[in-house]
């Protein structure tokens, strides 16, 4: 049996009178690929937010690796092991797009300010090592050829994906990726679903993505969860989603 | 050592190897000049300011450009700096006979100084963002320079002494260090071109380095997208804070640079306007560009002197001359232009 990289329990959150998430039960096993689906303004982004700490939870418990969350901040959940991309791009818009790779590593490139100053072999080292993690990760989102131009002037599809690659560069245990392909073509998605397959066995890690492009979710996803007005609707397996009779009700109304 | 030329002059950053290149070029030709024509005094009166001034821009930058924080305080970093300088040369003058020596030292604990007042007042600021931070970058700035007005500071053979507001030493045939609002008389003049020179090419050297590491990234990562930063696990309010005190650093040695210039220096000197002043450069020079600073500062500074001969309307036209370079530089039509040169330079440099 898979152990659960990912708990949440009883999640809630309250903005003002307003309940955007209750009572969320949901979990993410090792090597598991999840979905997050619902109708718009369901909370899905929200679920992220508060499991990234960019929102702070009414109730309910978040643990990581069975580590409660609860007293740590965004920068810190990110140390602990949760990697997020955004659904509308925040990409370091100035910096070159395999500086933004980099950007992910700061944390596991230990040189202090004497080093950088001094140019220490340190230094040298540690850059040259990053410097080749974040090439072999351009590589794997074929990104590579535009390493040295500025992030803001890829093309949409390539921004998508240079989010994802900088996610994975912080060294996750949990990816949590935000409508990863929305604005691409049939093509690029398909490419996208190979690439998410790839980067979850090869860095080993368990990934919980929103996504409204149902091929994608039911073609790469194990689990499905369902969202509507923020309490769970269903979970299951694709096929159970794809004829649940809530879940159709819920997209196609009455 | 190799690995530290490579990394300066390599291929990898053209930006920084035109920046050392035109500093050094500069450099020589200045001293040429000045070594082989007699120059005017008032353009070797110049030169040193004109590096201070080169100095506290790219520190500004940092801020500004890099950081992408506004500050409206930076005269007072430089003020810390100017007087410190002047009290540790004032003290040991008699100790360190070499001049040289001396304004190290000087410099030295001007900038440290003046670092570790950026280091503290970063504390309440960076608590703020956008313009509220600016204005209260604006209020400490003017509480620094309010202080040093009212420091009446003094030594003797026996003792140091000091006193605040109001203006009573009792020294014993003793010398004043700094006497309130006249500042600091009587300064041995120990400021030179190539000491300027020098800690250009060292600021950029700081700065540089800074931006081509693991800090500069999640500075300008902090820059560009706080909440993405944030997820990537770069704690926001420590990058700043190093931003700011290395920035507080470097405005500290222009300050200690400046004041050795100069045998009288008033507190006044460095109020809001040399703020503005420094915060014009760099706007000029484009936002996170070092080269622009360089020549922008250098332009900008040079410009009014060589204005002189306009008498009374030389500040208008000096106005006149900024508002008119800053809306050709900003039109659409002028920007093509100039990416069109570029282009053409790049693709005839991949010829080659």
């Amino acid at each position: 049996m898979s152990r659960p990289v990912l708990e949440v329990s009883n999640l809630g959150i309250d903005f003002g009178g307003l309940t955007a998430v209750n009572n969320l039960n949901l979990e993410v096993n090792e090597h598991e690929i999840v979905g997050l689906i619902g109708p718009n303004g369901a909370g899905k982004t929200t679920v992220f937010n508060m499991l990234t700490k960019v929102y702070e939870p009414s109730r309910g418990k978040i643990l990581l690796d069975g580590k409660d969350i609860e007293k740590m901040n965004t920068v810190e959940v990110n140390k602990a092991g949760v990697a997020r991309t955004f659904q509308n791009i925040r990409l370091f818009a100035n910096l070159s797009v395999i500086d933004n790779v980099k950007a992910g590593m700061n944390n596991h490139c230990v040189y202090s300010v004497f080093d950088t100053l001094l140019h220490t072999r340190k230094r040298n080292d540690s850059e040259k090592a990053i410097n080749e993690k974040a090439e072999e990760l351009l590589k794997i989102f074929n990104l590579y050829e535009n390493r040295n131009i500025t992030a803001s002037s890829l093309p949409y599809g390539a921004q998508r994906r240079l989010e994802i690659a900088r996610a994975l560069a912080t060294e996750p245990k949990v990816l949590l990726l935000d409508e990863p392909a929305a604005g691409m073509n049939p093509q690029e998605t398909d490419e996208l679903m190979n690439t998410i397959r790839f980067v979850r066995d090869k860095f080993n890690i368990c990934i919980l993505l929103i996504e409204h492009d149902m091929s994608l979710v039911m073609n790469i996803c194990e689990r499905i969860y369902v969202l509507n007005y923020g309490t769970l609707l269903a979970k299951g397996s694709p096929d159970e989603i794809k004829n649940d009779e809530r879940v159709i009700k819920a997209y196609l109304g009455d | 050592m190799k690995n530290l030329i490579n990394d300066l002059f390599g291929k990898k950053n053209r930006a920084r190897t035109i920046s050392f290149l035109m500093v050094i070029f500069a450099y020589i030709l200045i001293e040429v000049l000045t070594k082989s024509i007699r120059m005017s005094r008032l353009f070797t009166s110049l030169l040193v300011p004109t590096c201070c001034y080169i100095i506290l821009g790219l520190s500004l930058n940092l801020v500004v450009g890099f950081s992408g924080e506004l500050s409206l305080g930076h005269a007072g970093f430089m003020a810390i700096g100017a007087f410190t300088a002047v009290c540790v040369s004032g003290l040991t003058s008699s100790v360190i006979t070499n001049e040289t020596l001396r304004l190290m030292l000087a410099v030295f604990v001007g900038g440290i100084l003046s670092g570790l007042f950026g280091l503290i007042i970063s504390v309440p600021v960076l608590k703020l963002s956008g313009d509220y931070l600016a204005i209260v970058t604006l209020a400490f700035g003017q509480i620094i320079k309010s202080l040093i007005t009212n420091i009446y500071l003094g030594f003797d053979a026996d003792s140091m002494q000091f006193s605040f507001v109001t203006n009573e030493l009792n020294l014993n045939n003793g010398k004043m260090l700094l006497s309130g609002p006249m500042g600091a008389t009587d300064t041995a003049k120990i400021s030179n071109f190539t000491s300027g020179f020098v800690l250009i090419l060292i600021t950029l050297f700081i700065i540089y380095s800074l931006i081509d590491s693991r800090y500069g990234r999640a500075i300008m990562a902090a820059r560009d997208n706080r909440i993405a930063a944030e997820s990537i696990g770069i704690n926001i309010s420590r990058t700043k804070t190093l931003a700011f005190a290395i920035s507080a650093v470097l405005a500290g040695l222009a300050g200690a640079l400046y004041a050795l210039n100069y045998s009288t220096l008033q507190p006044a000197k460095f109020d809001f306007n040399t703020s503005i002043l420094v915060l014009v450069y760099v706007v000029f020079g484009g936002l996170g560009n070092i080269n622009g600073t360089i020549v922008a500062t250098t332009v900008l500074y040079i410009l009014p002197e060589l204005l002189r001969f306009l008498k009374d309307y030389r500040m208008l036209i000096y106005a006149i001359v900024l508002i008119v370079v800053m809306e050709i530089t900003n039109s659409e039509k002028m920007k093509q232009f100039f990416d069109k040169g570029k282009n053409s330079i790049f693709k005839k440099g991949e010829d080659a």
